[in-house]
């Protein structure tokens, strides 16, 4: 609270968990904080943390022990000597008046140090009861100490402080005691919230009911869950009140000379700051390190605390390393179909998995003709987003193309520099995702939004561009353009704010639009509309889309053709026809099967036995040879190609020969 | 939002009251009062000079004889009305006085801020955006600003630059009509100090709202669709973390009253926070409770400013 930062750190850590990252981390929001020993000793693994407290101890030690320690009486003049720099006999220099700059270091460590605890015991007790008692006993108690705790935290800390010094004659014991008040609403604010946490867990409803007293559960069972919150508000605030008890010896309060103090002596390095500046570096350099010790210690418990709870200080930009796997080679007879818009050539994508590189995507091939719809289908988690993030050149970080080609109009994706792609994006390949409402950015009007792609694409005046953008607006079918234009994005609904994002993707006239399932999020009867304007869009512009889904339905009534995709794989590709009237791959059987739109009544649905496995944990053969009825030896020795079924009808699959026997009941 | 303001400015009187209420029951436990401050002796038992009935006669024209809830009252009416009392020490209007140093705080405090936000605001989206030693630049500078005693920093810089190079005034304030040019070089170590100290904080907590905003889906959706990098990180990811950055600007610039405190007793600036210390040190009661509620009323306002920034910043706020 006295300096400038420290308030900032004061008033943004404790007081505001909302912007602190401190307050969050320390377990707020329903993270299980470690117990105290615990937190300790992962916190002393780190060399800062151990160095900032052999240094705190050093600081303490010499303090307590300042007779024995001192080379020198702190108030033994040397008129001699004075404003000497750092010789072999003052280690530091000697002042104005010729005393030992060492010793009076530290004997003023005596007078801080003790000012300082006075201030951080108070804020530990106030702060801990204060927050205890309203995590734990909630109620009328909470809404006391919170009000009181709303209050306090808007007062301006300082003045309040140079009010009892005012009012107690610079009495620097009340005042310590009072910064402590002053300080501890912040840090009961954070306790509160800790404390909920633990008591919503369900074994203090049973220590509860089995009768032990909420004074014992507090002790023996709370107590020791937030001990990690406790110690890094309290490290924090210890260097906080150091600065504030050498601020206020600074500015006259406290200790008189010739006491020493480390404020004190700033305050008379200052007045001889011309003849010899160097008296300024030893108290300012120890009283900033000590402060800064504080702040690694808590800091350095903070991250232990956050370890466990399994959160990262910060995010790392870096992909780990990967050993490159052989990129695969194109057949022979695989050539790029002239007519090709979108073609993906065995592209395999790894993203990092607990710190491991793991494919997620395997050999997929995939056609997207000019003008064309074609589905991809599969469960959640099969890597279909991820392929249509690859194709824009949006993979997350971390993740990477470890294998194959991915061609648009004639242009190796893979190997093209980031700027190609991202002149490619909106332009000539757009997309639009399955939260429509998350899709917009919440703070611009959706004119706002539309207009500045349609600028971004066309250029032009602001005035061309409104323009535009409303016909853009009509084009996708929403009733009333202006009106929509100057909305927020939470002010629609969801089928709105899908047309919204819809008109944005279209802004710059693609040739290809990625659909993410852009129907799933919304209700049935929205859906249907949604797959009509998409079909007609892409009628009227002759544009391609690429559908992911993972809804038959969508896929019966938008799409031309369609891939099913299973665990990496692209499993069956055909076109919509064939698939629903002859699958080839027992997983697409399976699909189909589990569906309500192919079920008749008083039929059962089928479900597909088993689960998909985990990308790493793939088979070395067919991926779903586990979970398939006709899977023999063969199935499971070698990776499976993908063979032809009929005509353009692939499959991944050695027995589709045999993929009769599976329709049968 | 018209709500919102309503309660706030609830909520603001009620503060203002308890406050004011707290400071003068701090002052009624004082040893000593305004009576024998103002005749001449601070706590008083040795050599008085002056006698019991001079005393009593005194207390009976300041009101200081009668219960302390009345003189409350008294102080509360007027104060109301823009009369915070006259100090017994200076003899000097509380309300002059602080009026007449009220800008040159606010001056430092302001381009303070400012100065803070634009270079907090800069490091911290540029670090968010590129990571990696920047990030860790910005985390080592915004511990250290927390650390170091800004009194301390301010006389390091006075060392150095006035001192040592000559280059600015050590001292003094010149105000804004006498000399721009003057105004200028008396605020530039004294805001520089309030800069240094703390824009790398506000540099990292800028970082982790940013790293936020960029993760959000709607950016994803831009990105693909073609708005350009600059625009993302700068329109879009840096309006959605500035509701965080907005609250941390508030905080600053309140916090910085108190940093002003130190900044104004170094370099002698002739603000309201060397007039509290000055008060603070005469035991000049009546002064200090008109800085404590000036000073609320500066944090009242802000919080206030703050909130009609936040429907501004975020419709959802805004529209019913």
């Amino acid at each position: 609270m006295t300096t400038t930062t420290s308030t900032t750190r004061q008033a943004t850590d404790p007081a505001n968990p909302e912007t602190s990252r401190a307050a969050d981390g320390t377990g707020g929001g329903g993270a299980s904080p470690r117990s105290g020993r615990r937190t300790w000793r992962a916190a002393l693994g780190r060399p800062l943390a151990v160095v900032s407290l052999v240094y705190l101890v050093l600081l303490v030690v010499a303090a307590i022990a300042a007779p024995a320690v001192a080379p020198f009486d702190p108030a033994d003049l040397d008129l001699d000597s004075v404003l000497a720099g750092p010789s072999a006999e003052h280690l530091l220099g000697t002042d104005a008046l010729g005393r030992d700059v060492l010793s009076r270091l530290i004997y003023g460590g005596r007078v801080s140090l003790l000012n300082a605890a006075i201030a951080a015991l108070t804020f530990l007790v106030v702060g801990v009861v204060g927050g205890l008692a309203a995590g734990f006993y909630r109620g009328w108690v909470d809404r006391a100490i919170t009000g009181v705790v709303d209050i306090m935290i808007a007062i301006p800390g300082l003045i309040i402080l140079l009010v009892v010094l005012a009012v107690f004659g610079g009495n620097m014991t009340v005042a310590m005691v009072a910064l402590g008040v002053l300080a501890a609403p912040g840090f009961a604010r954070v306790m509160r919230a800790v404390t909920l946490a633990v008591r919503a867990e369900p074994y203090i409803a049973a220590a509860q009911v089995s009768g032990l007293p909420n004074r014992r559960i507090i002790v023996h069972h709370v107590i020791p869950r937030v001990t990690g919150p406790i110690l890094v508000q309290f490290s924090l605030f210890c260097g906080a009140a150091l600065l504030v008890d050498a601020g206020l010896a600074y500015l006259g309060f406290g200790a008189q000379p010739p006491t020493p103090t480390w404020g004190g002596m700033i305050v008379e390095a200052s007045t001889v700051m011309q003849q010899q500046p160097w008296l300024l570096v030893p108290a300012g350099a120890t009283l900033g390190l000590a402060t800064l010790a504080f702040a690694l210690l808590g800091d350095a418990v903070r991250d232990a605390t956050e370890e466990r709870t399994g959160r990262t200080a910060f995010r790392s930009r870096r992909a780990p390393a990967v050993a490159n796997r052989e990129p695969v080679s194109v057949p022979a007879g695989d050539e790029p179909t002239p007519t090709a818009l979108l073609r993906l050539r065995h592209v395999s994508i790894a993203l990092p998995v607990n710190g491991a590189l793991t494919t997620v995507v395997d050999d997929v091939n995939l056609d997207v003709e000019a003008g064309e719809t074609v589905g991809l289908v599969g469960e959640s988690g099969c890597g279909k987003s991820i392929t249509a993030s690859a194709v824009l050149g949006l993979l997350p970080a971390g993740a990477q193309i470890t294998g194959g080609q991915i061609w648009f109009d004639g242009t190796d994706l893979t190997s093209a520099q980031p700027r190609t792609i991202q002149k490619l994006r909106g332009s000539r390949i757009a997309m639009i995702a399955q939260d429509p409402i998350a899709s917009l950015d919440p703070v611009f009007s959706v004119g706002q939004q539309v207009s500045e792609l349609v600028r971004r694409h066309h250029g032009g005046s602001r005035a061309a561009a409104r323009t535009h953008t409303l016909e853009l607006l009509a084009n996708v079918s929403l009733r009333d353009p202006d009106r929509v234009a100057s909305s927020y994005p939470h002010e629609l609904s969801g089928g709105m704010a899908q047309r919204v994002a819809l008109a944005m993707a279209l802004a710059g006239d693609p040739d290809l639009l990625i659909a993410d399932e852009p129907t799933t999020a919304l209700d049935v009867t929205v859906q249907a509309e949604i797959l009509e304007l998409l079909q007609r869009l892409q009628r009227e512009r002759g544009m391609a889309v690429l559908l992911i889904t993972h809804d038959w339905g969508v896929v019966g009534s938008a799409c031309h053709r369609a891939n099913v995709m299973y665990a990496g794989q692209v499993v069956e590709t055909c076109d919509v026809a064939s698939m629903f009237r002859s699958p080839s791959h027992p997983y697409t059987v399976g699909l189909l099967q589990s569906t309500p739109h192919q079920a008749t009544p008083l039929e059962h649905l089928r479900a597909v036995p088993g689960a998909v496995p985990a990308p790493g944990a793939w088979p070395a053969g067919c991926h779903f040879a586990p979970r398939c009825a006709l899977a023999a030896a063969d199935c499971g020795a070698a990776p499976i190609g993908l063979a032809e079924a009929a005509p353009k009808h692939l499959t991944r699959c050695l027995h589709h020969d045999q993929i009769a026997r599976l329709e049968a009941p | 939002m018209f709500r919102l303001i309503t309660r706030r400015l609830a909520i603001s009187a009620v503060l203002l009251f308890v406050i004011s209420l707290l400071t003068f029951i701090l002052q009624s436990l004082a040893p000593g009062d305004v009576a024998e401050t103002i005749l001449g002796s601070g706590s008083g038992s040795v050599g008085r000079s002056y006698s019991e009935e001079q005393y009593q006669q005194l207390r009976q024209e300041l009101g200081l004889d009668q219960p302390l809830l009345v003189q409350y009252w008294n102080w509360l009416t007027s104060a109301v009305l823009g009369d915070l009392g006259t100090s017994p020490v200076s003899g000097l209007d509380v309300t002059a006085a602080i009026s007449s140093r009220l800008p040159v705080t606010l001056s430092l405090v302001a381009l303070g801020t400012l100065a803070t936000a634009i270079v907090g605001v800069g490091l911290g989206v540029v670090s968010a955006v590129r990571g990696g030693r920047l990030g860790r630049v910005v985390d080592v500078l915004s511990l250290l600003g927390s650390a170091l005693p800004n009194f301390w920093l301010a006389l390091l810089f006075m060392a150095l630059f006035a001192v040592t190079l000559g280059l600015l005034p050590a001292t003094g304030f010149v105000s804004f009509t006498d000399s721009p040019q003057g105004w200028a070089e008396s605020l530039v170590l004294p805001v520089t100090t309030l800069v240094v100290a703390g824009a790398a904080t506000f540099a990292k907590q800028t970082r982790d709202s940013m790293l936020t905003a960029l993760t959000h889906d709607s950016v994803r959706m831009l990105r693909a669709n073609g708005a350009s990098e600059a625009s993302i990180v700068w329109r879009h990811a840096l309006r959605n973390a500035a509701i965080p950055v907005v609250t941390l600007v508030g905080l600053v610039f309140i916090g910085l009253f108190s940093g002003a405190v130190f900044i104004e007793n170094v370099f002698a600036l002739p603000g309201i926070g060397r007039l509290a210390v000055q008060a603070a040190n005469q035991h000049d009661l009546p002064v200090v409770q008109g800085v404590v509620v000036a000073l609320t009323l500066v944090v009242i306002v802000t919080n206030l400013l703050v909130d009609l920034t936040y429907g501004w910043l975020n419709p959802k706020v805004r529209t019913p």
